[in-house]
């Protein structure tokens, strides 16, 4: 007796199928990568903070008034695409194109208030080692929600042609679990920037 | 096809004498001929031999540019190369032995054999395959580019701020081996996905975790640490690229930057990527040598796990490169510990082998001859990092010759034999014939003996002083007959790579033909004919054991079944399997040959020639043109199960 008789009368999902699609598995790769790379970039803030002994480090408290609240906006951003996902797995075109148009939509704001606070800010990336970690770090982000939301775009257009559905969402996945990502990066880069240098007892 | 299959029970056959069902197969997986299929193609078999065949390339070039240098060193005080060009070669062969020969020739392997040896039909992601080739072939004509004007990278293959700042190096130099790097980096970090997810997705029905290849679990482990640390280098030169450029400042220290940060973001990759470069050879000797003995591997778990632990301890080393730095007591005595405790994993492997040599009955082949040298220079090059793991000892040696000597003893000893080997060993599946056995110890003794002879003194060279990257030394420092035997040995080295240069191109022509299984080996790869058939095999065979192919002799009674299994021959289809257990999962698509992944590697190169070039405009129009390729190549199909809704 071969172990293929045992397994033989199993039926089988065919093509690209929820988690069982190797787009997805490969994303996780990816996700585990892109992650590595803000660690280092963590890594290189905090190196040169504990490094720069007797300056302050940043040389102001920065300011949480557009900060907080554009972290408001991702993290309902992900909520958003959720949903979308959520109509996809469900077969309810109407929600998988609302959820995905609101997370591109909250996405934006994300990017537009991002430049306000960029313009805000007194110094600039040539200004000094702490300017250019800190315009470095964001501008890694920003790039990353650029690109999360080119593939919303695409998967708007995708849902929007009918193409995915019960059986066929992976694309659906795969888009939302990278823009989850881009979420959790951004509030530990938060937590770096904006929050740990208010733990330190300066005021 | 009108009714959209959303899932099926596939059919069990067997495989043999049904020509019908080979040239079915072959009509879905088979690269059109022409220029176009050459292009197109996504086969992982003819994408590995292009790995290899490129990377020997490297090889030869990185190995010209060192017997420049041992020419300009044979003797005190010569004048063949001025300090500059000394700088560009030295930095130039680090760099290309390194990232260019050192992981590509053993990804080639891999994408070569690793679909073979779980017993699917295509690596998890073909046209990703693909894509890093073609990215891994053009970040190397991207860097030697720079010898075209005079300017290839000159501060070493560790590239230290300040000496590689703009102040320092205003040349293009350093931007080139910078933007090259990162380009490589792509090739590697997607590379390594793609084996992960081979790996753990695509092994044959009943290939559970415990029966993978052993030489699976060196590539496994090594792309999961490539996934890892690759972006800490791509980082570090990124961050280079803008201070030198964008005056930003985290290299410099008049604005609170870090000199050291470089360094450690380096090492952070640089001692995971020694390991890297060698884990997959270690794991091609204990997958080819126990078929060399006759015998499975001695202690598979054990090697396995020992080879996971290798990796592991090898992310928390990179500190030992910078002993004397100025670091903290506390972090000496840490870092130290570690990197003498990382030599135990690699006795396990070492006791391994040497105990599936004396419990076997080796046939003395050339694999076995040059796999038999790698034992010995294994030892060698284990010992003097042992050695230099001691924080005296390093404070005394580092930037000597000694160092050099170590670094040659573990990148030869560890990739260069057991490479060789595994090309004497697999060279007859790749082609079909078998290589000369009497050309191929030839070359052995050629390659032992100048090895040793080229590399051993500088040991002592290093000892008595001689300190790295000197361009030239004069006749009182005593290191005169040392160096000249060094050059020697080099140039014997040389000769003995040559013979089997030769030995692989007769062969291609005149070789004895191999057949299936010409070493009367036990995994799947042997299976199937020799060179395989573009689908690899008829049938997904079923796997019960490590050894597949020896299950009768072994007493355990046959079990596995490579020659019945699923037919899956409605397009072009393949298996996927759980994580851990291999029960079969799902029927997975595959994709068609396909023009995208050399367009978009000639986007990306487009990409990095305007950023070295800094012609913003042009960098916009390949931007676009890397948008516009990708949406093309990801845009959902129906062909790969993609599309909801019935063809209509």
């Amino acid at each position: 007796m071969s172990l293929v008789e045992e397994v033989e009368p199993r039926r089988l999902p065919v093509g690209s199928i929820g988690h069982h699609a190797t787009g997805w598995w490969a994303m996780l790769c990816g996700i585990v990568t892109e992650g590595a790379l803000f660690g280092y970039l963590l890594f290189s803030y905090y190196y040169s903070a504990m490094q720069s002994h007797a300056e302050l480090w940043p040389p102001e408290l920065p300011h949480l008034s557009l900060a907080l609240p554009n972290t408001i906006v991702l993290l309902v951003s992900s909520g958003a695409i959720w949903f979308g996902e959520r109509g996809a797995k469900r077969g309810n075109a109407r929600e998988e194109l609302l959820g995905t148009a609101a997370a591109i939509i909250l996405g934006i704001i994300f990017v537009t208030v991002q430049f306000f606070e960029w313009h805000n800010k007194p110094f600039s990336i040539h200004s000094s080692a702490y300017g250019s970690l800190y315009f470095t770090i964001t501008g890694f982000h920003m790039a990353h929600v650029m690109v999360g939301l080119l593939i919303l775009l695409a998967i708007l257009i995708w849902c929007w042609r009918g193409y995915f559905g019960p059986h066929r969402h992976a694309y659906v996945s795969i888009a939302a679990i990278y823009w989850h990502f881009i979420d959790v990066v951004w509030l530990a880069v938060f937590f770096t920037i904006y929050i740990t240098p208010y733990l330190s007892g300066r005021s | 096809m009108t009714e959209i299959e959303y899932d099926r029970v596939p059919k069990v056959v067997e495989a043999i004498g049904r020509p019908e069902l080979s040239a079915r197969l072959r009509s879905f997986w088979e690269s059109k001929p022409g220029l176009y299929g050459w292009l197109a193609t996504v086969d992982h078999k003819t994408l590995g031999i292009r790995y290899i065949v490129t990377a020997f390339i490297f090889l030869g070039l990185g190995g010209i540019e060192a017997l420049i240098m041992r020419i300009q060193l044979a003797q005190p005080n010569e004048h063949v190369l001025t300090p500059e060009e000394y700088n560009q070669l030295f930095t130039m062969h680090g760099i290309t032995m390194i990232l260019w020969y050192a992981l590509p020739i053993l990804t080639g392997f891999s994408v070569y054999l690793q679909p073979l040896l779980l017993g699917c039909r295509d690596m998890a992601l073909p046209r990703l395959n693909a894509f890093t080739y073609w990215v891994f072939l053009f970040s190397g004509v991207f860097l030697y580019a720079s010898f075209l004007i005079g300017a290839a990278p000159d501060a070493g293959w560790f590239n230290y701020v300040p000496l590689a700042s703009i102040e320092q190096d205003p040349g293009p130099n350093i931007d080139f081996y910078a933007l090259a790097n990162i380009f490589l980096g792509i090739s590697t970090t997607l590379g390594g996905v793609n084996f992960i997810v081979t790996i753990l997705r695509f092994r044959a029905p009943g290939m559970s975790i415990n029966h993978l290849p052993i030489m699976s679990w060196g590539t496994l482990t090594i792309s999961v640490a490539s996934v890892l640390s690759i972006p800490a280098v791509s980082l570090a030169f990124f961050l280079l690229w803008m201070d030198r450029h964008f005056g930003t400042h985290f290299f410099d220290p008049a604005t609170g930057g870090q000199p050291l940060l470089w360094q450690h973001l380096f090492w952070l990759w640089g001692h995971p990527w020694v390991y890297i470069i060698v884990l997959p050879a270690l794991s091609m000797v204990s997958q080819a040598l126990p078929v060399c003995c006759r015998r499975p591997l001695v202690g598979y778990s054990l090697v396995a796990l020992a080879t996971v632990l290798t990796m592991v301890l090898g992310f928390g080393v990179w500190l030992h490169h910078m002993f004397a730095t100025g670091l903290p007591t506390m972090a000496l005595a840490f870092f130290s510990a570690v990197s003498l405790i990382i030599a135990i994993p690699s006795a396990v492997s070492l006791f391994s082998w040497l105990a599936t040599i004396w419990t076997g009955r080796p046939d003395f082949t050339t694999t076995f001859y040059f796999f038999a040298g790698f034992i010995i220079v294994f030892v060698i090059g284990g010992v003097s990092g042992f050695m230099t793991a001691s924080v005296p000892v390093d404070w005394q040696l580092t930037d000597t010759y000694f160092v050099v000597a170590h670094i040659h003893y573990v990148l030869i000893g560890w990739n260069l034999f057991a490479v060789l080997g595994a090309l004497y060993h697999w060279f007859p599946k790749m082609s079909g014939r078998m290589l000369d056995e009497t050309l191929g110890k030839i070359s052995f003794w050629f390659i032992f003996i100048g090895f040793n002879v080229g590399f051993f003194p500088m040991h002592i060279s290093g000892l008595l002083g001689m300190p790295r990257r000197i361009y030239t030394y004069s006749p009182e420092m005593g290191w005169s007959t040392l160096n000249l035997i060094t050059s020697i040995g080099s140039f014997v080295l040389a000769i003995g790579l040559l013979i089997t240069l030769v030995n692989v191109v007769r062969s291609l022509r005149v070789g004895r033909i191999a057949g299936p299984n010409p070493w009367d080996a036990d995994t799947l790869e042997w299976s199937t004919s020799s060179p395989p058939p573009p689908y690899n095999f008829a049938v997904i065979p079923t796997v019960a054991s490590r050894s597949p192919l020896w299950e009768d002799r072994l007493g355990e009674g046959q079990k596995s079944s490579p020659a019945r299994g699923f037919v899956l021959d409605q397009g072009k289809e393949t298996l996927g399997t759980t994580m851990l257990d291999a029960v079969p999962d799902v029927i997975v698509k595959m994709p068609e040959d396909s023009l995208a992944p050399l367009l978009l590697s000639l986007a990306l190169a487009a990409l990095f020639t305007t950023m070295m070039l800094e012609a913003w405009w042009w960098l916009a129009a390949s931007a676009i043109a890397i948008l516009v390729i990708t949406v093309a190549w990801l845009w959902p199909r129906r062909s790969l199960g993609e599309i909801e809704g019935s063809t209509s």
